[in-house]
C-alpha cells in the first residue's frame, strides 16, 4: 500500500471540507473495498478521512416531505443493521434479502449503505494493474472487451467498457426507487433519484456515479410502497454463496384484484449500473400475474441483450431468472 | 554476516533450511536473489506444519518473526503515525502505528497475537475474523488506526484460563479442523453466529423474513449459509457445523467419527 495521512472527521462537515481541499483524498467508510483497492494498488489516495464515527446511522420513517410515509436509512450505518431492522424486514423485505446475499457476514457488519452503492468494479482486468482498463486509466483501452468476458455486461456497455456493477444492495433500491442524499462542501443537501446515480460508461467509464468529489452521502430515501408482500430478490452465481451474482433479479409487484397495477424488476450483473427492466415493467402493468406473461416480459426485455463473447449464457439466465424471481415474489417471497 | 534487511539473500539459517528440504534447487536459489521471497512465501506457507515437525532449523525459523520488528516503535520511525488505543482481550493496548497497519498485522506483528491468521488478506477466506465491538469483522480489512476506543476479541482471548470456550471444547469433540489454519477465525466467526441468532438477526436462507427479529433456531442450512465467510481448505464443514449447532441448540450432537484404538 502506497503512503497516505489518516485523519478521523469531527463531524460531517468537517469531512466534506476536508475531502475537498484535496482531490486525491478519499472517506474511508467500512474500508472493505477501498482498503482491497489500496493493496491491490487499484486505489491510490494520499489522504484518507474516516468517516465511520460520524453517526448518520439512523433508520427511521419519515414523516415529511415528498417522501412522507417512507423510510429513511443512514448512509454510514453498518449493512448488517439495515438488514434486520424491523421497519425494513416488514416493509422493504427485498431491500433485506438483497443486502443478506451480499459479501458474508463479516463483511456485512463492516460494510456502510453509503459504501456499498460506491463499491468499484470486480472486473479482473481492472485488478490487475498490468492490464489495460480504461475504467482504471483512461485511454489505455479495455481487456475484457475481447478478453475473458464470462462475467461482463450485456446491456449498456461501450466499446470503452464492458464491466457490470457489483453490488446487491443497490439493485433493491433501484427496483424501490430509492433517493440518495448527500452533502457537498457548501453545507447544502442534494438528493440523486437512483435512476441517476450510477452511470453507464458512455466515453467516461472511470466514473462510475453522478457524485462529485467530496460529497458525502448522508442518507438513503425509500418512498412508501405495497410490495412487501409480492417482492423477491433472487442471486444467480457460481457457487452456491458467497461470490457475486452472475445474474440477479429484483421483482416486486403490487397486484389489486388479480391485476398486476404495478411492476418493477431490476437486474445486477447484466450492466455498468443496476439495469432496470423497463420493458419488462410496462409489458406486465394491467396483465395477470401468469406464468405465461412472466414469460412474455422476460423475453421482452432480453430481447434487447448484447451479449459478447463469452457470456452468451446470461440472456437465457437473465430470462429464466426474471420469470423465477416473479414467481418467487407471487409466493410471498419464499423459496 | 547477513545483512537480515537485505531481501535478497538467504541467511545461514535459511540456506540450511533450504538445503535439508530441496538440495537440488539451493543453486539456483544462491544465484537469483529474487527467488528468496518465493522461497520464504514456499516455507511460510507449507510451514506451520508439517517442514517444522520435520527440521528444527524450521521449526526456530518459522516460530521467529521472517524480519526483525522490533515491539516498540517510536513514531518518529513510522510513517504517517497514528497513535491509537484499543482494548485486547481485556488489555488496553496504546500503540503507534503506520497509517497503513491493518488490525490483522497489528495483532500478529506488534501484539504477538499470532492466532488470527493471514490467509487471503482481502477479505476473501475469513482466517482473520476477531470481533470488534463483539461483533465479527476482518482484520485484514481494518485499519488499526481506525480501531481508536474499541473493543478487540480474538480467539486467544476465548478461553477462560485453561477453561476452553465451549465453542473451542465443540470443534475438539467434533473433529472440526485438520490443518488448523482456518480454525481461529471460524471459532470467532462461530461465537459470533451465537449471538446473532440470539438477537434474531436473518440470513439470505432465512424464510420468514418479513417476521420481527426474534431469537432463531438455525437448521445446517442456516450455519452454512452464515458461516460462508469462513473457507476451510480442508474441507473440514461438516464437523464444525456440528460443533456449532451442538453450542448453538445445547443438545448433544452425535459425533461423525471416531479416534482409531
Ligand atoms: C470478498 C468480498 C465479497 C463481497 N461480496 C459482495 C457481494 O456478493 N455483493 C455485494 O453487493 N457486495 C459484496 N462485497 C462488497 C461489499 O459489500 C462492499 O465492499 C461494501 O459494501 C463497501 O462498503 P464500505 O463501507 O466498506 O466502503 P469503503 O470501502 O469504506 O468505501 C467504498 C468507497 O465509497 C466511498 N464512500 C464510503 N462511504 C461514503 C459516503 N457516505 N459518502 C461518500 N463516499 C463514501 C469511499 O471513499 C470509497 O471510495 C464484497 C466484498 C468483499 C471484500
Ligand atoms: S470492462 Fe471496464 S473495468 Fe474491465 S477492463 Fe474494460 S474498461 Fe476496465
Ligand atoms: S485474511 Fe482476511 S479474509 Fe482472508
Ligand atoms: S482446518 Fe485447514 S484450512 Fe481449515
Amino acid at each position: 500500500m502506497r503512503p497516505f495521512t489518516y485523519t478521523r472527521a469531527k463531524d460531517p462537515t468537517a469531512a466534506v471540507n476536508q475531502l475537498s481541499g484535496n482531490p486525491n483524498a478519499k472517506f474511508l467508510a467500512g474500508g472493505t473495498n477501498l482498503l482491497d483497492l489500496m493493496k491491490e494498488d487499484v486505489e491510490r489516495p494520499n489522504e484518507l478521512v474516516d468517516i465511520s464515527e460520524l453517526g448518520l446511522r439512523d433508520i427511521k420513517a419519515i414523516a415529511n416531505g415528498p417522501q412522507k410515509g417512507g423510510i429513511s436509512i443512514g448512509g454510514l450505518g453498518k449493512n448488517t443493521d439495515a438488514a434486520n431492522h424491523a421497519l425494513i424486514r416488514q416493509h422493504y423485505p427485498l431491500l433485506a434479502q438483497a443486502i443478506l446475499a451480499g459479501a458474508s457476514g463479516q463483511i456485512r457488519n463492516m460494510a456502510t449503505n453509503g459504501g456499498n452503492l460506491l463499491q468499484r468494479t470486480r472486473c479482473p482486468y481492472f485488478y490487475e494493474v498490468s492490464m489495460p482498463c480504461n475504467k482504471r486509466e483512461p485511454g489505455t483501452g479495455c481487456g475484457a472487451l475481447e478478453g475473458i468476458n464470462r462475467t461482463h455486461a450485456i446491456f449498456g456497455w461501450t466499446e470503452k467498457c464492458v464491466a457490470v456493477y457489483p453490488s446487491d444492495m443497490a439493485i433493491a433500491l433501484a427496483a424501490l426507487d430509492a433517493v440518495v442524499s448527500v452533502r457537498n462542501a457548501s453545507g447544502q443537501e442534494r438528493t440523486i433519484p437512483f435512476a441517476d446515480f450510477h452511470r453507464l460508461p458512455g466515453d467516461k467509464p472511470e466514473q462510475d456515479t453522478n457524485l462529485a468529489h467530496g460529497e458525502l452521502i448522508t442518507a438513503i430515501e425509500l418512498p412508501k410502497n405495497n410490495f412487501a408482500a409480492t417482492s423477491y430478490y433472487l442471486k444467480v452465481r457460481d457457487r452456491a454463496s458467497y461470490a457475486f451474482a452472475l445474474v440477479s433479479v429484483a421483482a416486486a409487484l403490487e397486484i389489486v384484484d388479480n391485476k398486476i397495477v404495478q411492476a418493477r424488476i431490476a437486474m445486477g450483473g447484466v450492466a455498468h449500473k443496476p439495469w432496470r427492466a423497463l420493458k419488462a415493467e410496462q409489458l406486465l402493468v394491467g396483465k395477470e400475474a401468469t406464468d405465461a406473461n412472466f414469460k412474455l416480459a422476460a423475453d421482452a426485455e432480453m430481447a434487447g441483450a448484447k451479449p459478447l463473447d463469452h457470456n452468451r449464457f446470461k440472456v437465457e439466465l437473465g430470462n429464466r431468472s426474471i420469470v423465477l424471481a416473479l414467481q418467487m415474489a407471487m409466493n410471498g417471497g419464499k423459496a | 554476516m547477513h545483512d537480515e534487511n537485505d531481501p535478497s539473500r538467504l541467511t545461514e539459517d535459511e540456506k540450511k533450511l533450504f538445503e535439508d528440504l530441496m538440495p537440488e534447487d539451493l543453486d539456483e536459489i544462491l544465484d537469483s536473489g529474487v527467488n528468496r521471497r518465493h522461497f520464504l512465501k514456499l516455507v511460510t506457507l507449507a510451514g506451520g506444519g508439517m517442514l517444522a515437525a520435520q527440521s528444527a532449523v524450521a521449526e526456530q525459523l518459522l516460530t521467529k518473526p521472517l524480519s526483525s520488528s522490533p515491539t516498540e516503535l517510536s513514531s518518529a520511525t513510522i510513517e504517517n503515525g497514528v497513535t491509537v488505543s484499543l482494548k485486547v482481550n481485556g488489555t488496553t493496548q496504546k500503540l503507534v502505528v503506520d497509517s497503513r497497519m491493518t488490525l490483522l498485522d497489528t495483532l500478529r506483528e506488534r501484539l504477538e497475537l499470532t492466532g488470527s491468521k493471514k490467509g487471503c488478506d482481502h477479505g476473501q477466506c475469513g482466517a482473520c475474523t476477531v470481533l470488534v465491538n463483539g461483533q465479527r469483522v476482518l482484520s485484514c480489512l481494518t485499519l488499526a488506526a481506525s480501531c481508536e476506543g474499541k473493543r478487540v476479541q480474538t480467539v486467544e482471548g476465548l478461553a477462560q484460563g485453561t477453561t476452553l470456550h465451549p465453542m473451542q471444547a465443540a470443534f475438539l469433540k467434533h473433529d472440526g479442523f485438520q490443518c488448523g489454519f482456518c480454525t481461529p477465525g471460524q471459532l470467532c466467526s462461530a461465537v459470533a453466529l451465537i449471538e446473532e441468532a440470539k438477537n434474531g438477526h436473518a440470513s439470505y436462507v432465512t424464510e420468514a423474513i418479513r417476521k420481527q427479529p426474534a431469537p432463531v433456531q438455525l437448521s445446517n442450512e442456516e450455519i452454512r449459509e452464515r458461516m460462508s465467510g469462513n473457507i476451510c481448505r480442508c474441507g473440514a464443514y461438516p464437523n464444525i457445523v456440528a460443533a456449532i449447532q451442538e453450542v448453538h441448540s445445547g443438545k448433544p450432537v452425535e459425533q461423525t467419527f471416531n479416534f482409531s484404538a
